[in-house]
């Protein structure tokens, strides 16, 4: 009988061992079927073009004697190129303005409708959220009829005191031109980021403030900004992303401003030049490959000295 | 770093990556995914006997015959198409309209590129001409019945869209140049049509003083017309012999190209000119009030004007046309700004049934007499030029007047052809930047000469050139 026991007992040892095991193939299959749609997307439209476009990068077609493989040549070049430098330093100049520009206006709006409840405060809310609905493309074609210096509003409101209006798609003014066109664009979707922030504070500590004695401003000093500053560092992550890409408001007014405008403006205009008005495509790789690795960099930094400064967080 | 960065940062990094995906992709995605699919559809149609109809814009009538894929944008071409396609037994044209200019190029490049996605045949403009034919895009057709039409065609027209003795492409429209001007504007200051540059500058002084509109406009983002305006004075530019393609000549800093840049940088910088980019809602609507006294263009422009709503309601019959002023009247220059051709590509199937193609779409009377009457572009084909019909033509832009017999068929007539660059794009990107320099007053036109030149020679080197 021992015997028999004894002969049973990893029987039903595997037994269970392999129903455990079967349970956990199917698991890991169910695992599998449920990320391997996302992955198969993940692997077909982002890291397969962007392995493409990285291995495009390491060689130089010329129209005379064909392509050939160069290695890090391209991005050698990309670094010492005027075109691509000064756009890069365009769009860092433009960040340093329009990023801090955008978020203070957008706080400065969170805030305000935070402490106003009312139906004007929901509208208001509606209103300010509105332009980044809009498409960017029309955006852009829109303020560039406002900026219109023949029919745009701007130079019936100078004309009142017998002023020009200032071209705003000239070469001096384009950048507060274009830094009007991104914030507007903008801060009404980090506004409501931040609102949202806002509204997930637990109002029982403004009424512990306010038995401290704390007023409206340092409540708003002391309390909601600290509280909602992961909102703020995300949003300042998002406009540095998307400002260092800066490529749709100046593509569509280029059309208007070709002389301002030039294809190298910013460097993703440059890289689209590149690959698809002359044929570099392996340049136009690698001058997204150099801009990709800015933006990586800057944000690295970024979250670097914000990590740093934990008294802010 | 806490749980929460890193958990961010991984985020983050993410996003950055995500993003800088969307940055190669936000414009170019859209153009190589229209150049994906175009090639998709070629793909799944490009059988020389079957039917095509199902990708075409036009249907085809004759479903036997072998199907020759063409893409073309003159908002008229499927009443050429079906021309074509009613009286040919051999052959039908399945035609796409995929952009106008640099849209449609954009995605000839990615064909090109991808080797596979073009079709047969492509109207493109001359000056593009050499370069798609440097990356070998485009084909020979001289012999594939270059002779049977060779007299159809003035000398001109030939050299736009010849390199060397080859031939590539069939011309189709032209735009000679000419001074289009406000009758109202020269008869309020009692101004005759100026002969010459310096008789421009005279009258355009003349207006200012007077309190008038500005006599013209230099716009950054029409370097072709600069281009053509610095050949009328005899610069050069490109000098290029297809038998050696690897050495190329570049002059687009000489005496010439210097003078007509210091001299429109003058105008502008006097105020005797605009400066606003042409082509713009904002041009446009400066035209049609009487802003400009003079618009400097080609033959194509009054079509152009009157789709823009120039020339209409009260402005009727304001408009009138003399020929371009010259810098030497004794020895007149005439230029040409646009214009098109129909090249058959490289990805052909059947370089002949394309060619044949490329040769016959525009070439029937009905085409043709429908070009100029209800298009207003600028045809090429003599039969055209010839034709009573076209020369004595009362354009009722002009308020009647006959602008084909008086400036525009004469200009034609002596216009001698260029060459044009294999770079082009980047030419003009170059011009146009400068150009953009000096309306801003940063620098001079002969600087800013110096400047194309050293930045399209450089290119040219980079590029694999030897630069002569």
């Amino acid at each position: 009988m021992t015997l028999l026991i004894e002969e049973s007992a990893p029987s039903t040892q595997e037994k269970a061992h392999k129903a455990r095991g079967t349970v956990r193939l199917r698991e890991h299959l169910m695992g599998w079927l449920f990320v391997g749609p996302f992955a198969l997307v993940f692997l077909a439209l982002l890291i397969a073009p962007l392995a493409y476009a990285l291995y495009l990068s390491l060689f130089r077609k010329k129209l005379i004697g064909g392509t050939s493989f160069v290695l890090f040549d391209n991005y050698v070049k990309a670094f010492t190129d005027p075109s691509f430098l000064s756009g890069a330093w365009f769009v860092v100049r433009f960040s340093l303005v329009a990023i801090p520009l955008q978020i203070v206006i957008a706080l400065a709006m969170a805030l305000v409708l935070d402490a106003v409840t009312s139906a004007f405060a929901r509208f208001s809310r509606l209103m300010i959220f509105l332009p980044y609905a809009i498409p960017t493309v029309i955006g852009a074609v829109m303020w560039g009829f406002l900026y219109s210096r023949s029919f745009g509003p701007l130079s019936d409101v100078f004309g009142l005191f017998g002023a020009t209006a200032p071209d705003f798609l000239g070469g001096n003014l384009i950048f507060y031109g274009l830094v009007n066109v991104v914030t507007w664009q903008w801060a009404g979707y980090y506004m409501i980021i931040l609102y949202a922030a806002l509204q997930g504070i637990d109002p029982t500590l403004y009424e512990a403030a306010r038995m401290d004695g704390a007023g409206r401003r340092q409540i708003a000093l002391r309390i909601k900004i600290p509280l909602i500053a992961p909102a703020l560092l995300l949003i300042l992550v998002f406009a540095l992303i998307g400002t260092l890409q800066f490529f749709n408001e100046p593509q569509f007014l280029r059309f208007l401003a070709a002389g301002t405008i030039g294809p190298d403006f910013t460097p993703n205009m440059y890289a689209y030049q590149q690959a698809f008005a002359l044929a570099n495509f392996n340049y136009g790789s690698a001058i997204s490959f150099a801009l990709g690795g800015i933006v990586f960099a800057g944000v690295y930094a970024f979250l670097f000295f914000t990590r740093k400064r934990r008294s802010f967080l | 770093m806490s749980a929460k960065t890193k958990r961010l940062f991984a985020t983050t990094a993410v996003l950055t990556a995500a993003c800088v995906l969307a940055a190669c992709s936000s414009g170019a995605g859209s153009e190589s995914n229209a150049g994906a699919s175009n090639s998709g559809n070629d793909a799944t149609g490009n059988d020389a006997t079957g039917n095509r109809a199902s990708n075409c814009t036009n249907t085809i009538g004759k479903k036997n015959l072998p199907v020759v894929t063409f893409w073309g944008w003159y908002p008229n071409m499927r009443l050429v198409v079906d021309n074509f396609n009613k009286q040919n037994n051999e052959v039908q044209v399945c035609w796409t309209n995929v952009g106008q200019g640099g849209d449609e190029y954009d995605k000839f490049q990615t064909a090109i590129s991808a080797g596979t996605g073009a079709p047969d045949v492509i109207m493109i403009e001359a000056d593009r001409i050499p370069t798609f034919q440097i990356q070998k895009a485009l084909v020979d057709i001289k012999k594939y019945g270059y002779d049977a039409v060779k007299d159809d065609y003035g000398p001109g027209a030939w050299k736009d869209v010849s390199i060397g003795g080859a031939v590539y492409g069939v011309p189709v429209d032209g735009g000679p140049m000419a001074m289009i001007y406000r009758k109202d504007v020269f008869d309020k200051y009692k101004i005759t049509p100026p002969k010459t540059w310096a008789e421009y500058e005279q009258a355009a002084q003349k207006v200012k003083d007077a309190g008038g509109p500005l006599f013209g406009d230099l716009g950054a983002n029409v370097p072709a017309v600069m281009m053509a305006l610095q050949i009328q004075k005899g610069a050069n530019p490109i000098t290029y012999d297809p038998a050696r393609p690897e050495s190329i000549g570049i002059a687009l800093n000489d005496q010439a190209s210097k003078d007509v840049l210091d001299y429109w940088g003058n105008l502008a910088r006097k105020g005797l000119v605009g400066t606003q980019d042409q082509f713009t809602p904002e041009y446009i609507s400066g035209v049609v009030n009487g802003k400009y006294a003079t618009y400097i263009s080609a033959a194509w422009a009054p079509g152009y004007l009157t789709g823009a709503g120039v020339g209409k309601g009260k402005d009727t019959g304001k408009f009138a046309v003399a020929p371009l002023p010259q810098w030497d009247p004794a020895n007149p220059v005439q230029v040409n700004w646009g214009g098109s051709a129909f090249s058959v590509t490289s990805q052909a199937k059947n370089p002949e049934l394309a060619a044949k193609v490329a040769y016959g779409l525009y070439a029937d009377d009905e085409s043709l007499t429908d070009g100029w009457t209800n298009q207003i572009i600028f045809p090429l084909n003599l039969k055209a030029l010839r034709d009573p019909d076209f020369v004595d033509l009362t354009v009722s832009f002009f308020d009647g007047q006959r602008a084909n017999k008086e400036v525009y068929v004469p200009a034609a007539n002596a216009y001698k052809g260029m060459t044009y660059s294999p770079f082009g794009q980047y030419y003009f990107d170059a011009l146009t930047k400068q150009i953009g320099a000096v309306i801003e007053g940063s620098v001079t036109g002969a600087q800013a000469a110096d400047r194309v030149q050293e930045d399209v020679a450089n290119y040219a080197k980079e590029q694999g050139f030897t630069v002569q």
